[in-house]
């Protein structure tokens, strides 16, 4: 590792109107190390990225790269200045080849010299190890690739310092493996890395440095070998924490025998699930695992109908329904927190409290609105409840951080008095106190009467609170597990059974 | 507080286009008493702009529930009044009744009109600007065979007191009604949740469909309260004018209820939307035209001046300036007020 300092920042500090975002924090960057940056949601990290690439305005504190001080007033900016930034979403342009989305909006001269180019992209690609062709349409690429090539086109724009800004939470294994390689090799080149996840396992695999940030104030910076996890994760929580094992204690082992709240035969729709059976019971959590793209979500949505259902027949608490629109499950007492969140969940502009009260709102009818005071009511209750943070009710849900929406979400759904709750990916993309608090909530809510189906793409997750699992692959359910079966070896040797139906 | 930040630049620019004409003469607020009613500048304004604000209403809802315009408003405004035309010489009498009957009548063709549309935009996933293409390029020459390939005259007393003052009342008609659909639709908002399902469908469709709202019907809704508005604006050109004329009738009034519900600080692209400030954006494009008349400007000038304000308006609204307008304020605040270190952390309150 070189001793090269790649980036300074000292003393920086960032307010909003309300909150002190960044309060005097330093990070230093050496070249050739990958250096995470990590920390709670609304601990600062994005702030801070953002404070370097010039998309906010920093009000104190002073950035150098590469010795000279800067002062970047916008991203574009930042990118001559020789820091890139890739972030979670991909933001290359789908519908055109994969040189165009290297070069595009780089041109010098008006006119496009498409065989240099293309040969160009083919000797960047090639260096980096990248497997795609120049001419290939992006759309056709894996996501994997995608991001490889956003990350190529950080590169070739001549970038010392490169930020990674979640690169990983839309990939597979496989591919994670594909991205941690190129970072290495880029590691070796000299480009120091700034890599802001959530994935603890993930930092370990690949960061020599980590800076720990929290409530807008610096922790600490520590090398990554001669740090325990644990500790780490009481460092970004600001609190021991042995909630973790408590959560095993919580979940009792459940005699099942209690009644069914939800049944079905068959049930399939046109998201490509193959027809399955399904049933949950009072109490009960259980869940469905596989890997991406084994259906598990495509089957829970079937259940709520967010999809069209195309055949299969249902049973509520024993009797026969039709459930073929998501306000009918809604109304059979069924709730379904969806696994994209901003996609599908968040109404972005709405205050918190419409959010919150709109389910429950539909479900009263369109001519029956809550009046303020009772809106209100709800709202507070809740957001006292699940310790929402939030300005006031009245913000718009958008300003709030990834884990306080997902809680926003949760309270939707826990308004509604469902006696069955769809919980998929409820963990996703947000800090890990959160997701401690929702996992101990799913238990005490079983523990109430409440049936839940509790998807989760970390494995331990799902063991620890779910008392069957459900092993789905290619699209069909090839097994299912209970008790001592329960263990991540289990899952894995089931999945890899699995009968794959298109072998 | 967002809300509030809306509704402030028209309301700005409303109260700048007074002072304006206010510099021209002291007589701006000066009111007529002329047989009964009142007459003066602000009436005449009110009179004026009552087609444009109902328009605007429906307008807003559209734009928000489908995050496009429907650019067909006034060829709707034109088919159902010649409706109403129609059905009301077809009936022959000259009651209150018989206005009545055939201004149902008119509404109920604009709802039809605005059926169309919906379906086009919800059901078959138009762009709503190319859907409303359709009536956009038809709907004059429906009017005009509606019509019997005339302009038909309006010969009654009770749509002239309708289109202007009825004995004993002091305020012009059309005013009151403008008023009044004003107050139906707040009444719809209390009473109803039609305006958190547009926005929840058109801030994020499939996030409102996962909470059991049905999109589809919600756009067609929007549409059709839009064409039953266009109803009511012809109706009340049709009895402000005593005559029915296809090719003239409340023309070009598309792009002025679309221009209202941009200066009420409503996005064209959707989502959550502020019906006053629709409503003060038609009342400020009536008033910034009278104004350009009033300085003389030669009414083939007025769209260019007009064109030139609008520039100012939407640019100083548009969020760069928005913001650096705050950076501004926020330095100034700083500089003279030093502002107490605040706790960090992202908890504001409610712990």
């Amino acid at each position: 590792m070189q001793d090269g300092i790649a980036l300074e920042m000292k003393g920086i500090s960032k307010s909003f109107p309300g909150v002190l975002a960044l309060n005097n924090v330093d990070f230093t960057l050496r070249a050739g190390e990958v250096h995470a940056l990590m920390g709670e949601n609304g601990a600062g990290k994005s702030t801070l990225i953002k404070v370097l690439t010039g998309v906010y305005e920093k009000d104190a504190g002073q950035v150098s790269v590469g010795g000279k001080t800067v002062n970047f007033k916008s991203p574009q900016e930042a990118q001559a200045g020789g820091v890139g930034t890739v972030y979670q979403e991909i933001t290359l342009c789908p519908n055109i080849t994969v040189a165009e989305n290297l070069f595009i909006g780089r041109a010098r001269d008006p006119f496009v010299k498409w065989g240099d180019m293309n040969k160009r992209a083919h000797d960047i690609l090639d260096s980096l190890g990248i497997p795609a062709v120049p001419r290939q349409q992006l759309s056709s690429c894996s996501l994997a690739v995608q991001q490889m090539i956003a990350i190529a086109r950080a590169m070739d724009m001549e970038s010392s310092i490169l930020i990674l800004d979640e690169p990983t939470s839309s990939l597979d294994e496989g591919e994670v493996r594909k991205l941690f390689a190129l970072m290495n090799d880029l590691k070796g080149r000299g480009v120091g890395i700034i890599f802001v996840t959530h994935f603890i396992d993930q930092v370990y695999e690949v960061s020599d440095r980590i800076t720990v940030l929290r409530g807008g104030e610096l922790v600490g910076e520590y090398v990554a070998s001669e740090m325990p996890q644990l500790e780490l994760v009481s460092k970004m929580m600001g609190k021991d924490l042995d909630d973790i094992d408590k959560i095993k204690d919580m979940q009792v082992a459940r005699e099942e025998t209690g009644e069914y709240i939800y049944e079905a035969r068959g049930l399939s729709s046109d998201a490509g699930v193959r027809p399955f059976d399904f049933h949950i019971r009072k109490g009960e959590v259980n869940g469905f695992t596989g890997l991406l793209g084994s259906g598990r979500s495509e089957s829970i949505r079937a259940i709520f109908a967010a999809d069209r259902v195309t055949g299969g027949t249902v049973k509520i608490k024993g009797k026969k329904l039709r459930i073929d629109k998501p306000i009918k499950a809604m109304k059979s007492g069924i709730g379904y927190l969806p696994e994209d969140r901003k996609a599908d969940g968040i109404i972005a502009d709405l205050s918190v409290r419409d959010n919150i009260i709109l389910a429950l709102q539909v479900m009263k009818g369109f001519f029956r609105p809550f009046s303020n005071a009772e809106a209100q009511a709800f709202a507070e209750e809740y957001i006292g409840a699940l310790n929402i943070k939030t300005a006031s009710s009245n913000t718009p849900i958008k300003s709030l951080s990834g884990g306080n929406q997902q809680k926003v979400i949760l309270a939707r759904w826990l308004l509604t008095h469902p006696d069955y709750l769809i919980l998929d990916e409820p963990t996703r993309g947000i800090d890990i106190g959160t997701k401690v608090e929702i996992q101990k909530l799913v238990l005490k809510l079983a523990s109430e009467g409440m049936s839940v189906t509790f998807i989760s793409s970390e494995v331990e997750e799902m063991l620890r609170t779910c008392s069957r699992l459900i092993v789905m692959k290619d699209r069909r359910i090839v097994g299912e597990l209970r008790g001592d079966e329960l263990t991540q070896n289990h899952v894995m040797q089931t999945i890899a059974k699995g009968v794959s139906a298109d072998a | 507080m967002l809300e509030r930040r809306q509704v402030l630049i028209p309301l700005v620019v409303l109260a700048m286009l007074i002072v304006v004409n206010m510099v021209k003469g002291l007589d701006y607020f000066s009111v007529d008493i002329v047989n009964g009613a009142l007459y003066g500048n602000i009436p005449n304004i009110l009179f004026g702009a009552s087609e444009l604000v109902i328009i605007s209403i429906g307008m807003t809802l559209v734009t928000s529930a489908s995050g496009g315009q429907d650019i067909s408003v006034g060829m709707s405004a034109t088919i159902a009044s010649a409706a109403f035309i129609q059905v009301l010489a077809n009936i022959g009498n000259q009651s209150v009744l018989g206005v009545f009957v055939s201004f149902l009548a008119c509404c109920a063709v604009g709802a039809l009109l605005g059926l169309f549309n919906g379906t086009l935009v919800a059901v078959f996933r138009i762009q709503p600007m190319v859907a409303t293409l359709i009536l956009f390029t038809a709907g004059r020459s429906i009017a005009f065979l509606i019509d019997g390939k005339v302009s038909p005259n309006l010969r009654n007393p009770i749509t002239a007191q309708l289109g202007g003052v009825i004995p004993g009342v002091p305020i012009q008609t059309p005013i009151i009604l403008t008023a009044l659909v004003i107050c139906i639709v707040a009444l719809v908002f209390k009473f109803t949740n039609l305006k958190l399902y547009t926005q929840s469908v058109g801030i994020n469709e499939k996030a409102a469909k996962l909470n059991g709202i049905d999109p589809v019907k919600i756009k067609i809704l929007a549409f059709v309260i839009l064409g039953i508005c266009c109803a009511i604006a012809g109706f009340i050109s049709v009895c402000k004018n005593g005559r029915h004329d296809s090719v003239n009738l409340l023309k070009l009034i598309e792009m002025d209820a679309i221009l209202a519900v941009a200066i009420g600080g409503n996005a064209l692209s959707g989502g959550k939307f502020n019906m006053a400030g629709a409503i003060i954006g038609a009342f400020t494009i009536e008033i910034l035209n009278r104004t350009l008349l009033r300085y003389g400007v030669s009414p083939d000038a007025i769209k260019a001046v007009k064109a030139i304000f609008i520039i100012f308006l939407m640019a100083a609204s548009s969020p760069v300036v928005v913001n650096q307008f705050n950076k501004l304020k926020e330095r100034v605040s700083r500089k003279f007020i030093q502002a107490p270190e605040r706790t960090c952390g992202p908890n504001m309150e409610g712990q």
